[in-house]
């Protein structure tokens, strides 16, 4: 039977061609935009991305791992927050970790990554973020791509213009984006004698060359003001940096509003090596302080917290010849330093123009003491003496810069929700393409370096409303992919992202790739209760103290029998993970902890303590799925009540004694039978 | 009959016996296994007297199936083996100094003798290998046995199991190769120098 007659077909191409002509009525829309390019983003499975992709949790505070072009996400870096899939923050090794003058903090809002630099080109060594929050710097280890230090900063809080480098890591910065009474001063002072108590600082942290170590080398004591970014000279600007700062009204209230008067605000110059001369004249005042700096050694697997208690003050308003500002118009939010160190652009986020300066100029207005009076003493540069020139309506809301190799740069415009492409030199528009929607941070992979790989670009949104499908009110955070490698900037792919993205870097794979460790070598490793072979395994009593060497190897671990255990103790299960192989991490966990699971990388030794309330038969298993016999990977730890006389015992593979030399038959095992 | 090697045939005796000593620095045997999870491989190289690369990682896998863990004590081999190439060593420079034909042939012999004897001894390793299990093992498939191949490629439950010469076990299979043409050569000649 035929469905339809020939005269009923027609009605229906009719029909048909109607419902395409009105979907073509429709305005265009963005579903659209990546058509045909989306090839460019698209790698093939098993294939490897060409750049490694570090994106800040914002809020999560942590740091994200994706590969481009793919935006496939690789791994979440738990850096200032505790993170109970990874153990960090819960095993005993890494608790240090998250150690401050305020004890243990378990969260941060992270913002900056930034990767470490040799001559100015992304190195692939480290990369160091900010902790907003409770100010501190991470350094992440991009062999392990394990968070390796913590510093916690004093004198300061919001510490946003971080965590930015110069050009061969001499340093990592740190500012306040909340000036308060230095930390030996009494803060018990009322909020509205903000001019004459609060005081802005930033923070020079000497890196060092080979360990990658973090010490405060000083700190510059400034007016009170908000400091929000930062990015160092280079080339031949190295020895400078640039902060820009807002709320130089010094207002302590309604800051949207008390903090928006003033025409122009600043962008600080810092000669770093001026600085440093001082420092060495001994021109620094030592001030009694107290702060965390947290390291984690891949050899003791175990992380160590000291305070420091002690900071040197290069004070702004003493010292001439150091620090300089630069009039920056409405509340400057991006400082991006172009590769070639000479342009210094400011993104005044509530004005209608980008200024771009020039590092030239701004040495020859030094020189000339073309002055327009000071600012708590220091002095104040004329705006056209030290500015190359404008770029002129370039959108609304610009917030950061970065930079490709051809002389240009890209502007992310937060409230007309696009990015501007312009010729660093020429200040003239090239291109601007829309984001969805309100772009925040953007990316180039070396875009702050000056060495960029001018390929893609990534723009950070801050809203997401319709890209993806909705998950209640809380939207996933959406970043966009360019191609930059042309004329025109090309959409070819929109991606998730954890947390709330800001400021991200990105290196050519190869960089990283290579260096990357697969497994720690057990005989090397220098943990106080590693457990180097099944042989080392045992169960010690330290007065209410139980110290747990248990081995995991596919699929058992030993001992998986323990006995002995009393409510009242303290319980330690040191878990070394005896696996000489990639990939092979054993996972632990027992019942009612109040804490989380271990996952301890083959060759590593990490602790979980445990404090059983209730008597009882306890369960343990493997929670990483090792092995065909994964699900066998158990154990069992029997908890007396408190004083019982149960003796200390445990075992691996033993099979219930016989009683009396007979047979375990099911008869024989019953009580009496002889 | 002349029973003399010509000079030329001495020095190729003396470079291919010396080429022997390769073993002591070069693996002459490897395994290599390819599995799912292993798209790397994972690779055993057997020398005269040592076992190298991933040998625990194999072991690790293999006792589920309840194989033996590999060891270099289980290979008795390994405490005589040096002492039989030094002795074939010897028994070649001998042929290439005394030129003596007769010493050349049983260096010959000898040589493929011990040729199958080492792969006769491969195969009954791996035949006690992998029959030779533990009856306790976790994975047990009836009937299943997990013998490596002698020379060549077999497929082992998930894995792809290749077993070749490795670069000191090529040079002797060379040196053993270029013994046997000389000694042919020479017996060309001979033979059409006894014709005439």
């Amino acid at each position: 039977m035929k469905i339809f007659q020939p005269k009923q077909l027609q009605y229906l191409f009719i029909a048909a061609f109607a419902f395409f002509f009105m979907e073509s009525c429709k305005p265009k829309g963005t579903q659209s935009a990546a058509t045909g390019d989306a090839a460019k983003a698209y790698v093939a499975p098993g294939k490897y991305d060409e750049f490694y992709n570090f994106v800040s949790g914002g809020f999560s505070g942590q740091m994200a791992v994706y590969g481009l072009p793919s935006g496939r996400l690789l791994r979440v870096i738990p850096v200032f927050s505790t993170d109970p899939e990874k153990g960090w923050g819960f095993s005993e090794e890494t608790k240090p970790m998250l150690n401050t003058s305020h004890g243990f903090v378990p969260w941060d809002d992270a913002h900056h990554p930034e990767m470490s630099q040799t001559n100015g080109e992304v190195d692939g060594r480290w990369v160091f973020i900010n902790g907003n929050n409770t100010p501190r710097i991470a350094r992440i280890d991009l062999t392990t791509f394990r968070t390796a230090e913590i510093l916690e900063i004093p004198n300061s809080a919001g510490n946003h213009s971080s965590a930015f480098v110069t050009q061969s890591t001499e340093y990592v910065v740190a500012g306040t984006r909340f000036s308060i009474p230095p930390d030996d001063a009494n803060g018990d002072v009322p909020i509205d004698s903000y001019k004459q108590n609060f005081k802005g600082n930033v923070s020079f942290i000497k890196v060092d060359s080979v360990s990658g170590n973090m010490n405060i080398a000083f700190q510059i004591r400034t007016p009170g003001v908000n400091f929000d970014l930062s990015h160092a000279g280079k080339g031949n600007s190295h020895g400078w940096f640039f902060f820009s700062c807002y709320n130089s009204e010094q207002a302590n209230t309604l800051l949207e509003v008390n903090a928006s008067q003033r025409d122009k605000d600043f962008i600080m110059a810092v000669n770093w090596k001026k600085a440093e001369e001082y420092l060495k004249a001994g021109k620094g005042r030592k001030q009694a302080v107290r702060y965390a700096h947290n390291t984690y050694s891949d050899k003791t697997h175990s992380a160590t917290s000291k305070i420091e208690t002690e900071i040197t003050i290069l004070d702004s308003k003493e010292l001439a010849d150091m620090v300089y500002l630069i009039p920056c118009p409405k509340s400057p939010h991006g400082c991006d330093v172009d590769p070639t160190g000479e342009y210094i652009v400011g993104s005044g986020k509530l004005a209608a123009l980008v200024p771009v300066f020039s590092f030239t100029k701004l040495q020859k207005a030094i020189a000339d003491k073309a002055f327009d009076g000071d600012y708590e003493g220091i002095p104040v540069i004329k705006y056209e003496a030290a500015l190359h020139g404008e770029v002129k309506k370039p959108g609304l809301g610009p917030l950061h810069t970065e930079f490709d190799d051809k002389g240009n740069a890209y502007t992310s415009m937060f409230v007309s929700s696009e990015i501007v492409k312009w010729n660093v030199k020429s200040l003239e528009i090239i291109d601007r393409v829309p984001t969805y929607y309100s772009v925040g941070h953007l990316m180039v992979p070396g875009g702050d370096s000056r060495k960029p790989f001018g390929k893609y670009l990534v723009a950070y949104n801050k809203i997401t409303k319709d890209r993806y499908l909705p998950t209640g009110p809380e939207l996933a955070q959406s970043a966009q992919l360019y191609d930059i490698s042309g004329e025109k900037m090309k959409l070819i792919l929109d991606f998730p992202t954890i947390g709330e993205p800001h400021y991200a870097q990105a290196a050519p794979a190869g960089l990283i790739s290579k260096k990357s460790v697969k497994f720690f070598k057990i005989e090397e490793s220098e943990h106080p209760y590693v457990s180097k072979g099944e042989g080392q395994a045992k169960v010690t009593r330290d007065g209410n103290k139980v110290h747990i060497n248990i081995t995991a190897i596919r699929s058992h671990f030993n001992p998986d029998n323990i006995e002995g255990v009393r409510v009242g103790d303290e319980v330690y299960f040191h878990l070394t993970n005896l696996e000489q192989d990639w990939d092979v991490p054993h996972g632990f966990a027992v019942k009612g902890a109040n804490n989380s699971e271990l996952l301890v990388m083959p060759g590593e030794t990490q602790t979980l303590k445990w404090v059983p309330e209730k008597s009882g038969m306890y369960p343990f298993y493997c929670t990483d799925f090792c092995s065909a016999l994964h699900q066998e990977m158990q154990g069992y730890i029997r908890i007396s009540p408190a004083g019982s006389s149960v003796p200390l015992s445990f075992s691996t593979g033993k099979t219930p004694t016989p009683a009396a030399g007979k047979t375990p038959t099911p008869s024989a095992a019953k009580p009496g039978t002889k | 009959m002349n029973n003399q090697l010509s000079i030329p045939s001495r020095i190729l005796v003396a470079f291919a016996s010396g080429a022997l000593i390769a073993v002591f620095f070069l693996p002459a045997w490897r395994i290599d296994l390819f599995a799912p999870q292993y798209p790397e491989g994972l690779s055993m190289y057997i020398w005269i007297n040592k076992l190298s690369g991933d040998v625990e990682i194999i072991n690790g896998l293999n006792h589920y199936i309840g194989m033996k863990h590999i060891s270099a004590n289980m290979f008795p081999e390994f405490k005589y083996l040096t002492y039989v190439v030094i002795f074939f060593m010897a028994l070649g420079m001998t042929a290439a100094i005394t030129g003596r034909r007769k010493i050349l042939f049983a260096y010959i012999i000898a040589t493929i003798i011990g040729g199958l004897l080492v792969l006769y001894d491969l195969y009954s390793w791996g035949y006690d290998y992998g029959h030779n299990l533990d009856p306790k093992a976790a994975i047990q498939v009836p009937g299943l046995s997990y013998q490596p191949p002698v020379i060549g490629h077999k497929r082992l439950l998930n894995f792809d199991a290749y077993s070749f010469p490795d670069s000191a076990g090529w040079i002797v299979i060379g040196a053993g190769s270029l013994v046997i043409v000389v000694w042919l050569v020479e017996w060309f000649i001979n033979r059409k120098k006894n014709k005439k």
